[in-house]
């Protein structure tokens, strides 16, 4: 599976879905067999596309949420309320149904582990996708650079990789900050991302961390202007937004 | 309510498709104020009846993607690659 | 040829009306919200509408002044070019005849302005004659900045694109001049019922 990632015009390919698993009470990870896929980048995206009998299309993008050395390319949906193609994603969608999509795609908010400098990231809600495909990617190569992943949920149900993230994690370490609620005795985060814990997490800017930020555009743009804030080379930070705040 | 405001990576498919080549890390000066932005962190507003791109300094469209009958074009007027 | 994806419909629901729902269109009982940019934000005591150009003396009212010109209520339907339509949409505002009322011109054509810089065009004929308001009141509430409040023109005939959120002014033109969308290749009239949503359409 950990071919290249030929560039050049995308192709419209058609997947098989092999299983749809439950994240989170809104999110499924979706695991495909794609013969045609030439490989991927952790952080790169697809674009889905689908038909209706009548010929009607709707198409969205999702983050890959697969390392390139994993045995299926996968993709975690995040259902939005009254969306087209997300109820259809996480509530009909099953194995044994076709899935067609495009990609790879996005050079820029990709992480090879070739860089140096420790691995900063930042996931805002359902940012965590894109991330989780750099951490997997990381272990998979058994990457030694350190690498610390602040992610920000509402509550710990809503925590998306939640299990391998508190057992496995890769090697890296996960901060999590639920904003909205907690268990009792919670030794975690309250609240937002602040100063305190960016305070805690961030190395310094004479360490050149490679910084990514995915998530809510408010989440991105706030977290971004404190990495600059805090003299970190905007050239270090890169960023994906995927929308409005969701609540 | 929130503006809905995305970046260059929604629009990085349309335009590796109309340009053969994932740009979404490269630079572009605006032909408004004349500052630089990588592709990626242009302010994408893409629910519109086509995506418009706007340069992240001065706020001014850069780039529009229209699919029209099929054919997508990439209108790049106000962005010099 | 792309697989069909079992069990998906998309937002289509049943069967439509054809003498309501142009062609191509699907129904909707939301109100979707597209915008080419940020949503300005403009306070009312700064707020003016002008209609100038090609007119022997440009005019030009305050909020309060708009306000306390005789307004309509108006119901009609919207169609969007992105094929949603919307039935039976309640509106206040004030008619672009009575704004037109002392306005002396030749010109042929109009384009509407808008704060953030929008801009679309129109031929006269298709403001005049109960055709198009100022509106400033939807669903009997004060109109909302993410759909076009404080006021936004209504020309309800046509693609509502043509429809410019935030608008301050009308100026008149004798040349027609495209505007945003026209620009990009959206169709220079807009008519639902002929699906004018493209150039060459």
């Amino acid at each position: 599976m950990a071919r290249t990632a030929l560039p050049g015009r995308l192709t419209w390919q058609v997947t098989r879905v092999v299983e749809v698993t439950r994240e989170t009470s809104s999110a499924k990870t979706i695991l495909l067999d794609a013969p045609e896929w030439a490989g991927h980048r952790a952080g790169q995206h697809v674009d889905v596309r689908l038909t209706a009998e009548d010929g009607y299309q709707a198409q969205r993008s999702y983050s890959i949420a697969s390392a390139p050395e994993d045995d299926h390319l996968a993709l975690t949906v995040e259902e939005i309320d009254d969306g087209e193609v997300s109820p259809y994603l996480t509530e009909e969608l099953r194995a044994g149904d076709d899935l067609e999509l495009r990609g790879p795609i996005g050079g820029w908010f990709v992480w090879e582990g070739t860089e140096v400098g420790p691995l900063l990231l930042f996931a805002g809600g359902s940012g965590v996708v894109p991330l989780r495909a750099m951490l997997r990617h990381r272990a998979a190569t058994s990457n030694r650079t350190p690498a610390r992943l602040v992610y920000s949920a509402r509550s710990l149900d809503d925590v998306i990789y939640r299990d391998e993230l508190e057992r496995v994690a890769h090697g890296a370490e996960i901060r999590l900050a639920l904003t909205r609620s907690w268990p009792e005795g919670w030794t975690g985060h309250r609240g937002r991302v602040d100063d305190a814990l960016l305070d805690d997490v961030t190395w310094p800017p004479s360490e050149a961390p490679a910084i990514y930020i995915c998530g809510p555009t408010g989440f991105v743009e706030a977290i971004s202007r404190e990495m600059v804030a805090r003299g970190h080379d905007p050239g270090r930070v890169r960023t994906e937004r995927f929308g409005p705040t969701t609540g | 309510m929130e503006d809905f405001v995305v970046d260059g990576n929604a629009l990085a498919g349309a335009l590796q498709q109309r340009m053969g080549r994932d740009v979404t890390g490269e630079r572009g000066t605006c032909g408004h104020c004349g500052r630089a932005s990588v592709i990626a962190e242009l302010a994408v507003y893409p629910k519109a009846p086509s995506p418009v791109a706007r340069c992240p300094h001065c706020g001014d469209v850069v780039m529009v993607v229209t699919e029209i009958r099929g054919t997508v074009t990439v209108n790049l007027d106000q962005f010099a690659m | 040829m792309s697989p069909i994806s079992r069990g998906f419909h998309g937002r289509r629901r049943g069967t439509v009306d054809p003498s309501r729902v142009p062609p191509g269109q699907y129904l909707t009982t939301d109100f979707p919200v597209l915008s080419a940019g940020p949503t300005p934000r403009t306070d009312l005591d700064e707020w003016s509408f002008t209609i100038d150009g090609a007119v022997d003396s440009s005019r030009s009212w305050s909020w309060s002044q708009l306000a306390a010109l005789p307004a309509e209520e108006i119901t009609k339907d919207i169609h969007c070019v992105t094929k949603w339509s919307k039935l039976d949409t309640q509106w206040r505002g004030v008619s672009v005849d009575v704004l037109f009322e002392d306005v002396t011109t030749r010109a042929g054509y109009v384009t509407a302005w808008s704060d953030g810089g929008y801009t679309t065009n129109l031929p006269i004929a298709d403001v005049r004659d109960g055709k198009a308001w100022v509106a400033y009141e939807y669903d009997g509430r004060p109109l909302s900045p993410e759909h076009g409040g404080p006021a936004r023109l209504l020309v309800p005939h046509l693609y509502f694109w043509k429809s410019a959120k935030w608008v301050r002014g009308l100026t008149l033109t004798v040349m027609d001049e495209p505007g945003f969308w026209e620009g990009y290749g959206y169709n220079n009239y807009g008519d639902p019922w002929r699906e004018q949503r493209y150039q060459g359409d």
